[in-house]
């Protein structure tokens, strides 16, 4: 498994991460480590082996009666908003 | 009692509900030996003094008026993972640096209701990811046993605090080993309950399928007692189990006669040598309590860091996609547009390591490398859960070491994050099989604490706390204290 | 060369419950922004979703609607993009185990025939928020009012051959979610709105060609104008000797063309992955047979049944059974003009069918359609349409007259023969006082019965237009036809 630094790139704009160019050296370095220690999965022979999303086996979805419990408290939830008006939530013009 | 600051939270109840001393004097002790430790340790990212003392005083009053319960008054802290509704909870990040949560987590908000007083908020890896507490962004947590040591991680505040003394427990979280790994290299006992026991509500999600909330204790004993309170089913928590909590500290007592424990021999390969005989030792001492010792093995094991290192960044990478600057948290300064508000304040809020994570989970999740990563971790991962299911039907209990090495030193493994990694490759199994796990100390190398880890099937809370418990009954590790923390 | 347009739709309908699908929070319309957002719907740190019953429930009752399966097993997923609108950074969706798959619906094509349209899959998922560009010089504002709301999203097979067959399709869609009530099918509302795949291929070919994909289309006419655009664009584009591009556009009403979305392009990478905080959602056949039971009437079931019950043409069950209250108004029109018939009440319903459907779907729907009301919100009630009807039936009125009384009784909330007598609007069947009004016609315009008698018959109706305007319009038309008749043709005979 080889990375490349143009990967790196490609995986950082997809995960909305500004990485300067001196410090993609260490990332991609990072990256290739782990991917490459990741590669002894393929030892593992798992021909018919179902994956397992959840840890408890067995276990289904609860559902919830629907009610409505929550009221309004949008004053207090804004209160760690960087930029709000008028109860909108405010970010940079987005083209559509 | 004059040393109230080595008192078990067993012994404070007792004390507490005597008369013998009020939780506010409890609380005031406590709250000074953490500001005289705090510049040394780095134990704690926030501390609550006023609030602390108001809650202990109102612990008092219900003291007074006979409405207390046995936890009504027991200073605590909580790692700064959980929110605490108008306290900041900053997950370790520069992200949620000024972050006040509006809402409590289940856990804090269970706890709270059994009147335990809120001390503070613990240091930890940034959100979590670190098995060094290297990775906060508020500073590394130093080891009081050798303050040039790592405290282990991620729940290292948690596991300092305790250790020092500076608070008689505290809640931690284990997502592949952050409370039994810093409670090993700390000295002190930290308990991994069974995935969905304890609810994940309110709790900063790093891996969620991996995630748990448990505590760092003195004793087993005082395990049991808390987990008692923050354990049970949480309806705002689709994971949640709906199942009764048993009366953990009723069973400590239970005797060993005839307990199976299995002998995981994966474990004892790549183990320090001079780890291997405190090892040994316990389970000599267990099999002196009746217990029968047997070998058995789970040949899936050694897969469990590569298992790991796929499934929780690929989790990770989408739970903190919130953090996004629009909502709370982390903002940069005058964005250009949309993409840069997103790529810069990611990148400013999120540390080395948390941006790693993001990048790898992000990969393994990317089309094209989903079934070569993802899925196939995921089928290995189910390997694994067989592995330890298969053996769960021979012994009743797993037992080994709980890290491969004491407390290394500051810096010692930041250079390769896959070094770093491997500080868990005993207690990650635990994780991916959503299985309870405890360790406790088990005596020391060099100075340094090592722990004796115990791993149960679904739901063996009790057993472990049992089997720990008549451990504990029998030695003193867990009361040793760091030289210059007495 | 010939071009053959494919289509397929994917609809996006709001089910219709009180709170969100994985949080407490209501669901209503028109809230002040952010006032209807909890922890959960803005994806505050620590918070984790919890399934909503009915949401389900809604699901599979569509599911069983359309013939479809509905699975065992199904699973929640993360859709991973950022967007300001989506908080978590994902939307809890469902990718490979749907709740519903592999259903059908039939539509009517112009030519009266029927087209069965698969339903490829209908997921769960939740609804994002509203941004808004208007007013803020280089911002965005977002509310998050409708993030969280439970949609399912239902998809189709690329059955379909042009435009006017999508929108027969999804009005289909709409009138069924209303009948199975799980929809409000508003759609300026945005509580039901579709993206419509269309590529073009030479005809007679299988090969489908590069398909593009058009977002949120909030009307039947935006449905029908962006689709036409489209093909129209596509076409001149490969006859050009250009390609389609694979891509997401949007369509501008004010212009009415689609255009292309450069901020979903960049980057479609989605890294679906099951979402762990949600368990696998697993029904049984108790359950399955306990929302069956709960079905409606479908609107296929009820056409046919309004054909065999009332003899209504296809055409008329297929307008009636638009809406099941629409259906519901005609029933007890009819049926209450039928009570008491000499044959029986369902013999005597199914007599004034034709009159009832035509009362409803002409002059009342006119009336709806001018103030801009459903159904339900009609000034008239059937009681009063049908004891109105009953005066055309006895022959106290006309149906002339009785168009201008249903006007009135819209307009005043007054009953029909409150009108009738305040107006002297009944009828003369008297023959005597017909009689004298013919002739008095006729002795006024003497070059046109000269005309008539010399062979011009079209000027019958001349004279039937005189003797109405004489009476007011109340002579009763079949009387006065016939006494007409006897007149001019006695006066023939004279002639003669």
């Amino acid at each position: 498994m080889t990375i490349e630094r143009s990967d790196v790139e490609s995986i950082a704009r997809l995960a909305r991460l500004a990485l300067s160019a001196e410090e993609m050296p260490q990332y991609v370095e990072g990256l290739a480590r782990i991917l490459g220690m990741v590669e002894q999965l393929k030892r593992a022979d798992t021909a018919g082996v179902a994956p397992m999303a959840h840890p408890l086996p067995g276990q289904r979805a609860r559902l919830r009666t629907d009610a409505v419990t929550e009221a309004d408290q949008h004053e207090l939830y804004q209160r760690n908003a960087p930029q709000v008006r008028s109860g909108l939530y405010l970010v940079p013009r987005v083209v559509e | 009692m004059t040393d109230l600051h080595l008192a078990t939270v067993a012994q404070l109840s007792a004390q507490l509900q005597s008369g013998g001393v009020s939780s506010v004097e409890l609380t005031r002790m406590l709250l000074a030996r953490i500001e005289q430790h705090q510049r040394e340790l780095n134990a704690f990212i926030t501390v609550s003094a006023e609030s602390a003392l108001q809650e202990a005083a109102r612990a008092d009053e219900r003291r007074r008026a006979g409405t207390a319960g046995p936890l009504t008054g027991i200073p605590i802290a909580h790692k700064d993972i959980f929110c605490t509704r108008g306290e900041k909870t900053t997950c370790g990040s520069r992200m949620l640096a000024d972050f006040v949560s509006p809402y409590d987590a289940t856990v804090v908000e269970r706890l709270r209701a059994a009147g335990t007083v809120m001390l503070g908020k613990t240091n930890m890896d940034e959100f979590a990811m670190g098995s060094s507490n290297e990775t906060s962004y508020f500073g590394p947590v130093r080891n009081p046993w050798n303050t040039s040591r790592v405290p282990g991680g991620s729940s290292g505040g948690s596991a300092v605090a305790v250790a020092a003394r500076l608070a008689p427990a505290a809640t931690a979280t284990d997502t592949g080993g952050s409370i039994r790994q810093p409670a090993a290299l700390c000295g002190v006992t930290g308990i991994k309950p069974t995935y969905g026991r304890v609810s994940r509500y309110g709790m900063i999600a790093f891996a969620s399928s991996l995630d748990q909330g448990g505590l760092i204790t003195q004793s087993a004993e005082d395990a049991a007692l808390l987990l008692a309170e923050m354990a049970g089913f949480d309806a705002r928590d689709s994971t949640s189990v709906e199942m009764p909590v048993p009366d953990y500290a009723a069973a400590l007592e239970q005797p060993l006669k005839g307990l199976k424990i299995g002998v995981l021999r994966e474990f004892f390969e790549g183990l320090d040598a001079s780890i291997e005989p405190l090892i040994r030792a316990a389970l000599a001492l267990l099999h002196a309590q009746g217990a029968v010792i047997k070998e058995v093995s789970l040949p899936h094991l050694p897969l469990s860091v590569p298992t790991y290192y796929v499934v929780a960044p690929a989790e990770c990478s989408s739970n903190l996609a919130r953090f996004d600057g629009v909502r709370y948290g982390h903002r940069c300064e005058a964005p250009r547009d949309l993409t840069d508000l997103y790529e810069r304040s990611r990148a400013q809020g999120f540390g080395a390591e948390v941006k790693r994570r993001i990048m790898v989970g992000t990969y393994v999740l990317s089309a094209g490398y989903y079934d070569a990563y993802y899925l196939k971790a995921q089928q290995v991962r189910e390997l694994i859960s067989r592995d330890f299911e298969q053996a769960f039907h021979e012994v009743d209990v797993l037992a080994g070491p709980t890290t491969p090495t004491a407390a290394f030193e500051l810096g010692a493994k930041t250079h390769d994050p896959v070094t770093m990694y491997l500080n868990d490759i005993y207690t990650i199994g635990a994780n991916l099989a959503g299985l309870p796990a405890i360790s406790v100390p088990c005596g020391f190398v060099g100075g340094l604490p090592a722990g004796l880890q115990l791993i149960g099937p679904h739901f063996s809370e009790g057993r472990l706390l049992n089997v720990a418990h008549r451990y504990q009954r029998e030695t003193d590790w867990h009361q040793r204290l760091p030289k210059g923390f007495v | 060369m010939e071009w053959e347009p494919v289509i397929g739709l994917e609809i996006h309908a709001q089910l219709c419950t009180r709170s969100k699908i994985f949080s407490a929070s209501a669901t209503a319309y028109g809230a002040p922004p952010n006032t209807q957002a909890s922890l959960v719907d803005l994806a505050y740190p620590g918070v984790l979703p919890v399934l909503n019953a009915d949401a389900v429930r809604m699901a599979v009752k569509f599911g069983l609607a359309i013939n479809a399966r509905v699975a065992r097993r199904s699973i929640f997923a993360r859709k991973n993009y950022f967007y300001p609108d989506l908080p978590k950074g994902y939307q809890i969706s469902q990718y490979e185990l749907p709740i519903v798959a592999g259903g059908a619906v039939d539509i009517m094509l112009e030519d009266g025939s029927l087209r069965r349209v698969g339903v490829t899959r209908a997921h769960l998922e939740e609804d994002a928020g509203k941004s808004m560009h208007e007013g803020l010089a280089g911002l965005t504002a977002v509310d998050l009012n409708r993030a969280g709301t439970p949609l399912i999203e239902i998809v189709s097979e690329p059955h379909l051959r042009s435009a006017k067959e999508a929108v027969a399709y999804l009005k289909k869609i709409h009138t069924l979610v209303r009948y199975l009530n799980i929809c409000d099918g508003n759609m300026q509302e945005g509580s039901f709105r579709c993206d419509a795949n269309v590529s073009v291929r030479p005809r007679g070919t299988d090969k489908l060609g590069t398909r593009t994909e058009t977002k949120n289309l909030n009307s039947f006419r935006y449905v029908d104008r962006a689709i036409n655009y489209e093909i129209a664009r596509q076409i001149e584009l490969l006859e050009g000797g250009g390609r389609v591009v694979q891509e997401t556009r949007l369509y501008d009403a004010d212009r009415g063309e689609t255009r292309s979305m450069r901020s979903k392009e960049e980057a479609n990478d989605y890294r679906y992955f099951p979402d762990p905080d949600l368990l696998p959602l697993e029904i049984d056949q108790p359950y399955i047979d306990a929302v069956a039971a709960t079905l409606p009437e479908l609107p296929d079931q009820k056409a046919q049944r309004l054909m065999d019950e009332y003899g209504l043409s296809a055409y008329d069950a297929g307008v009636l059974t638009a809406s099941a209250e629409l259906a519901d108004y005609f029933e007890v029109v009819a049926r209450g003009l039928g009570a008491g018939h000499a044959a029986g009440d369902a013999a005597g319903a199914k007599e004034h069918a034709k009159l009832a459907a035509n009362a409803v779907m002409g002059e009342l729907a006119g009336l709806l359609n001018r103030d801009g009301f459903e159904i339900g919100q009609s000034r008239v009630s059937p009681a009063s349409l049908t004891a109105l009807l009953r005066r055309v039936v006895d022959d106290t009125i006309s149906g002339k007259i009785a168009k201008d009384v249903l006007e009135a009784m819209w307009d005043e909330g007054r009953e029909a023969d409150a009108i009738i007598q305040a107006r002297g609007l009944t009828q003369i069947t008297d023959e005597g006082a017909i009689e004298r009004a013919i002739d008095a016609v006729l002795a006024g315009n003497p070059k046109q019965l000269a005309d008539y008698r010399a062979g011009k018959d079209k000027l019958f109706g001349f004279f039937i237009g005189q003797v109405q305007k004489a009476t007011g319009g109340k002579a009763n038309p079949a009387r006065l036809n016939e006494l007409l008749k006897k007149k001019l043709g006695g006066a023939e005979g004279h002639g003669g």
